[in-house]
């Protein structure tokens, strides 16, 4: 088992009064809460946290934790034989088993008997817990649906009551539609039930990775449409990606730069039907360097045009 | 090692569920739920129905609540405020997110 310092996570003294805990929880509760925080890693950071203070708020749990000795984070250690006896409900002789894969968290939520039956002050069955989990899909997966990997590592209690971290992978499909921030959920895939209770679920919160070409907001997608000025001005047609592959599309002639040229359900699909608009904006884009004829008729045109975009500035509006 | 392969499920695939379902997903008693359907954090379809349905995204925030209540230990009223704002800020989020969107780059 890998020693974790609770103290030290907390930033208090290992003398700290039950109060002075109480606040240092509340103030990295408060800069950590996956639900509030914008700090990177708040998740995990924040899980330490709870986990830390789970312990040392409970005066049983803190004396267990002080009786467990002192040593480095991270380093393998053994609980005392006492120990034992003192604070766990295991069964007995189970003192000899292997500690390896068992997570100190899980050991201290068994303290007040499994999953924390007394603190939630139920009796009989008790439901298992659910779990929650960012999963990234590309775009190209939120358009076409997705099959992906989940590793999972739950905690599941062996014959003599210790609770130990069964690694499992899960192959879950996500159908089409799927969009930033959606939640999606796995029935009885969490921790199981003890004495009858259901078993948990795992929620999947969807987060869509970022993509080169396309911009999405809901199941809308935006793609910049470079043109070339004279493209812009006497319309064209150009083939142009969407997350369904390559269309050709209808450039009406004057398009101006930051015009929106709509493609209706060429977006996203919608789970239940439908799908999102594809939005391409155009803009005007000049050669990095004109050639010596291209440049000659620019000058023809500027000499002969009597359009000026500026005109709005001399009237003032 | 044969892997089954789960389906996902989305939420507003379950329809609408009971108050008792929605504390049973949530971890939230039923009248923690009540108190939030009070405050204004939490709608039911029909408020005027003898017993309350929800629509199963509800479970959403009812499980946000459960995990504010317990890790910030907020009252009720406290706890109505954050989820409202939270909500707010979701809202905001995801125009933001349209906003960039649709400016080119």
């Amino acid at each position: 088992m890998k020693y974790k310092d609770y103290y030290s996570i907390l930033g208090v003294d290992r003398k700290a009064s039950a109060e002075d805990i109480k606040r240092a929880y509340r103030k990295l509760a408060r800069k950590y809460h996956p639900d509030v925080s914008k700090e990177p890693n708040a998740e995990e950071k924040f899980k330490e946290v709870a986990e830390a203070y789970e312990t040392l708020k409970d005066p049983e749990k803190r004396a267990a934790f002080d009786q467990l000795g002192s040593f480095q984070p991270g380093q393998d250690f053994r609980p005392p034989p006492d120990w034992w006896k003192q604070f766990a409900e295991a069964q007995p002789g189970f003192e000899q088993h292997a500690f390896e894969d068992i997570d100190l968290a899980d050991l201290f939520a068994g303290l007040t008997g499994r999953g924390g039956q007394r603190a939630r002050g139920r009796t009989g069955a008790i439901p298992g817990q659910d779990y929650e989990i960012a999963v990234q899909i590309t775009l190209e997966q939120a358009y076409h649906g997705a099959e992906l990997d989940l590793d999972l590592s739950l905690p599941e209690y062996d014959e003599s009551g210790l609770p130990r971290r069964v690694p499992r992978t899960l192959k879950v499909r996500i159908r089409r539609g799927a969009v930033d921030g959606q939640k999606l959920r796995l029935p009885g895939k969490g921790g199981k039930g003890v004495s009858g209770g259901r078993d948990g679920d795992v929620y999947l919160n969807i987060v869509l990775a970022p993509h080169p070409l396309f911009r999405v907001s809901g199941h809308d997608v935006y793609l910049d449409l470079p043109l070339a000025p004279w493209e812009a001005v006497l319309g064209t047609t150009v083939r142009m990606p969407t997350p369904g592959g390559p269309v050709d599309i209808k450039v009406p002639p004057n398009t101006a730069a930051g015009r929106q040229l709509r493609l209706g359900g060429r977006g996203l699909p919608k789970a239940h039907g439908g799908a999102g608009d594809l939005y391409a904006i155009a803009q005007i884009a000049v050669p990095g360097t004109a050639t010596p004829r291209e440049r000659e008729l620019m000058q023809q045109l500027a000499a002969a045009s009597t359009f000026n975009p500026r005109r709005h500035f001399e009237e003032g509006t | 090692m044969n892997i089954e392969l789960t389906e996902a499920t989305w939420m507003e695939d379950a329809g609408e569920i009971s108050l008792a379902r929605l504390a049973e997903l949530s971890g939230l008693e039923e009248a923690r739920l009540r108190e939030l359907v009070d405050y204004g954090a939490l709608a039911p379809v029909d408020p005027a129905a003898a017993s309350w349905t929800f629509s199963a995204e509800c479970v959403v925030t009812a499980r946000t609540a459960c995990r504010l209540l317990n890790d910030f230990e907020l009252e009720p009223h406290g706890l109505a405020l954050v989820l409202t704002l939270l909500e707010r800020i979701r809202e905001l989020r995801s125009e933001l997110q349209r906003l960039h969107a649709e400016m080119p780059r």
